[in-house]
């Protein structure tokens, strides 16, 4: 039998569709384990092929409990799903309470959906630095829907919709006022917008709001648009609206498939994740050569900060 | 790269009762002593409780009953896990489990068991020495 971590072996079974793999898989790439990046090079050949949904959104709002909902509508489909669901660690202790599975746990045995809970581990924005990573092993585990599930919208060193095709921005009609205050972030970036619990009162009113705020956006004579975002109005619990939403997630996968902005978004994403790899890498690479006598110099004034940089940066 | 990556921690609570208000202190307690642990919420059947295991990659399986049916609960999801591949996951449990059922349980493969008013840090205290060695 070959050892647990023999990337070869892992690679195999990962596209033959094994969860055991997968699992195994993520823990290194997400560990940035040696052999993460010999993986990564063949996970990243089945990247693009399938339609990555980002659910965003605050605490609370309904996140977990409408990817759970949306996960049914595609196994009734047939189709294989992944989910990300990402929390923020502990700035103090470095641990996490991710408790998104509470909500999905009824596809906890489909051989169907993959699901794994991220932890932040120090980024800020409610992504993970392994974000890219994780998704290029759903994709060669063969799922064809990945849902990222996250707080917040990630703007601060990647945002979600550098990461995924289609953003899900979710509010509640108690989330009213918020909608004003969100407009700066996740209004740009979402594809769609969800006021979630709508059988709590004021969804129409949080509904009409968003649609005001959003057609605010668009100035006279400006083009328009080839993409409208749509609000949807869901109730996750009961599941009302959710057929409407699944239909609009389908209708911008369309829509990002005609128009050349599919491309455009894969280039975005390539970027993205091409640029977090040099930073983490090269940057860290130099800071780990940064050593006690280094300090010494610049105390004694030997050398100064920029040359030194220079130096550690060029140095192999 | 050899940092210390934080240990994965999985908490369910088979069987029937509702109460999760202890399994969520053990969670919390996990959390501040730098554990990321998965919550699966209540009601969880050992099918379950395995596969979320094994999707999740975690290193130890922590269970938590106040129903009485330990007996048959703990042991089915050792060998649930057992069977889905997951030989090195550490599996303890707790809840109102009498002394004398404690030996029984060790058998099955449940290796720590923490009674009612066990103190949370000598539940982290045992984590952090067994799961050190583990990895
Ligand atoms: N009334 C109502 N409650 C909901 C709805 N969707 C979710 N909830 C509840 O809102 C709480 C938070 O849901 P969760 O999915 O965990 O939110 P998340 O933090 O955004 O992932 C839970 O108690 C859910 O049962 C809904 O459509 N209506
Ligand atoms: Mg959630």
């Amino acid at each position: 039998m070959p050892a647990k971590n023999d990337p070869p072996d892992l690679i195999k079974r990962v596209r033959r569709g094994e969860h055991a793999a997968a699992s195994r898989a993520l823990s290194l790439v997400v560990n940035e384990d040696a052999v993460a990046d010999v993986l990564a090079k063949d996970f990243f050949k089945c990247s693009g092929v399938a339609q990555k949904l980002g659910v965003c959104g605050p605490p609370g709002a309904g996140k977990s409990t409408l990817l759970g909902r949306l996960i049914a509508r595609y196994r009734a489909e047939k189709i294989k799903v992944g989910a990300l669901m990402v929390d923020p660690s502990s700035s103090v202790s470095g641990g996490a309470f991710l408790g998104d599975r509470l909500r999905v746990m009824e596809h906890a045995t489909d051989p169907g959906v993959f699901m794994r809970s991220l932890a932040s581990r120090g980024m800020i924005g409610g992504l993970t630095h392994a974000i890219f990573g994780a998704i290029h092993v759903l994709e060669a585990l063969g799922c064809r829907k990945i849902l990222v599930e996250t707080v917040g919208t990630g703007q601060d060193e990647v945002d979600i919709a550098s990461v995924v095709d289609t953003v899900l921005c979710v509010t509640t009609p108690a989330m009213g006022d918020e909608i004003q205050a969100m407009k700066a972030g996740a209004m740009e970036i979402g594809d769609i917008f969800v006021v979630n619990k709508a059988d709590l009162s004021g969804a129409d009113r949080a509904v009409s709001a968003l649609r005001g705020a959003l057609g605010l956006g668009r100035s006279a004579g400006q083009e328009p648009q080839a993409w409208g975002p749509p609000v949807v109005a869901t109730s996750a619990s009961s599941g009302e609206g959710v057929a409407e939403l699944a239909e609009g997630v389908e209708a911008h996968w369309r829509y990002l498939k005609d128009s050349g902005e599919g491309r455009a978004r894969l280039k975005k994403q390539h970027a993205a994740e091409l640029r977090f790899w040099m930073q983490r890498r090269m940057i860290q690479a130099a800071l780990d050569r940064v050593s006690d006598k280094n300090l010494e110099d610049l105390l004694a004034l030997r050398t100064d900060p920029a040359s030194l940089g220079r130096k550690l940066m060029r140095a192999r | 790269m050899v940092r210390g990556e934080p240990i994965r921690v999985l908490i369910a609570k088979p069987g029937l009762d509702g109460h999760d208000r202890g399994a969520k202190v053990i969670v919390r307690a996990l959390r501040d002593a730098g554990y990321e642990v998965i919550y699966t919420g209540i009601r969880q059947t050992p099918e379950m409780i395995a596969a979320a295991a094994l999707q999740e990659d975690v290193a130890a399986v922590g269970l938590s009953l106040l129903s009485g049916a330990h007996m048959t609960l703990f042991p089915e999801v050792v060998k649930r896990l057992r069977k889905a591949g997951l030989k090195d996951v550490l599996v303890f449990g707790g809840g109102i489990i009498p002394e004398e059922d404690v030996s029984a349980l060790k058998k099955a493969g449940v290796r720590a068991v923490f009674g009612p008013g066990t103190p949370l840090q000598s539940i982290v205290e045992y984590l952090n020495e067994n799961l050190k060695v583990a990895r």
